[in-house]
């Protein structure tokens, strides 16, 4: 199969036509094929997360992700963006639908697309990822161990968001849910209650708790990384998305 | 876990980042993950000039140790040293420290 790819940082319009730093991976195949918009972690547009959309695209989706720190710090490194974003109480949950709507038309404006559009996102993008299934028509949506989905935000943080688990019962897409046993943030208990609002309004979902993992077993270059969560991790998710997005490799429909 | 809480402070003073000297206006501290401390949470402390834009900033990530220890030392020095000696007031006690 030709495998070729292309990346590269492109700007594409978000939240009130506003024009936002993107970064995108898209295989040199005609398709059809699915799309993935990836909600990177508090810590920011990084390598990392540049890497994860590579990999997405390595797989045979297109897949953009929106630098969500681009309106406070543009240009910034990653860290710095960060940090001011993080000192204005993180991305207003109203910018961020409307940043995702931009990546999904962005994503299904390729000439290769099939139309269908998926989410994935890490940490704080796990959380926003969620609500992009509830607020976008998506086709699916994998929650990555992101907190305050369920429970309230911390007294003294001016974080511009509060939970959102009612919102359950707008969830236009299966969700795929991942976290770590040992994680705080989200809880196992504050997942499981997630887990009974889903089944409440009928909605698809699937969630995996991993032992011997907390939060970010994801993420390739931290401590936190739990090789054998995140290799299975992966294997759910294009899956998940397999199914979902009927898009990975030329041969899909 | 990614805490979120932030506490954040006015400070007058300068710090040195990528660029050169600085004047800070604003510390923000944090335990979170770090982005480069080797530990899965550390204490971080941002010291920060927001006007001068998000790369005016000089990252410090400390283990609990370090951020504890640090804090004792700043108060020894300023122990150590007259009342008011660094003080915004150019070396004058500051109405606080009298007495």
């Amino acid at each position: 199969m030709y495998d070729a790819v292309l990346a590269e940082t492109v700007t594409i319009n978000g939240a009130d036509g506003h024009a936002i730093e993107a970064y995108a991976a898209r295989p040199l195949q005609p398709g059809p094929l699915g799309g993935v918009v990836v909600l990177h972690h508090m810590p920011g547009f990084d390598r990392g997360s540049k890497e994860i959309v590579r990999r997405f695209a390595a797989e045979g989706y297109n897949a953009v992700c929106p630098n969500l720190y681009t309106r406070e710090a543009p240009g910034a490194d990653p860290d710095d963006a960060a940090a001011t974003a993080r000192s204005l109480g993180g991305v207003p949950d109203e910018r961020l639908v409307g940043d995702v709507a931009g990546a999904a038309a962005y994503l299904r404006g390729l000439p290769n697309s099939n139309g269908n559009v998926g989410v994935i996102g890490y940490c704080s993008g796990g959380r926003q990822a969620f609500l992009a299934g509830c607020s976008l028509d998506l086709q699916a949506a994998v929650d990555c161990y992101g907190a305050f989905v369920i429970e309230p935000t911390p007294e003294g943080f001016p974080l511009r968001t509060g939970p959102i688990g009612h919102l359950s019962e707008h969830l236009s897409c299966p969700l795929l849910g991942l976290f770590g046993a040992e994680d705080q943030h989200p809880s196992p208990a504050a997942t499981q209650e997630l887990e009974g609002l889903l089944r409440k309004y009928g909605k698809e979902y699937e969630f995996h708790t991993f032992e011997d993992a907390g939060h970010a077993f994801f993420a390739v270059e931290r401590p936190s990384y739990r090789p054998a969560a995140a290799v299975e991790g992966w294997k759910l998710v294009l899956d998940f998305f397999g199914r979902n997005l009927a898009g990975a490799g030329s041969t899909a429909a | 876990m990614c805490t979120y809480l932030t506490e954040q402070v006015d400070i007058t003073g300068s710090g040195k980042g990528a660029g050169g000297y600085f004047p800070l206006t604003r510390a923000m501290v944090y335990v979170d993950h770090p982005q480069h401390a080797p530990y899965e949470h550390t204490v971080n402390v941002d010291f920060l000039n927001p006007d001068l834009g998000p790369s005016a900033r000089v990252a410090v990530e400390l283990t609990e140790e370090g951020a504890l220890a640090l804090i004792e030392a700043l108060r020894a020095a300023l122990a150590s040293a007259p009342p008011g000696l660094a003080s915004i007031n150019g070396g004058h006690p500051v109405p606080a420290a009298q007495g």
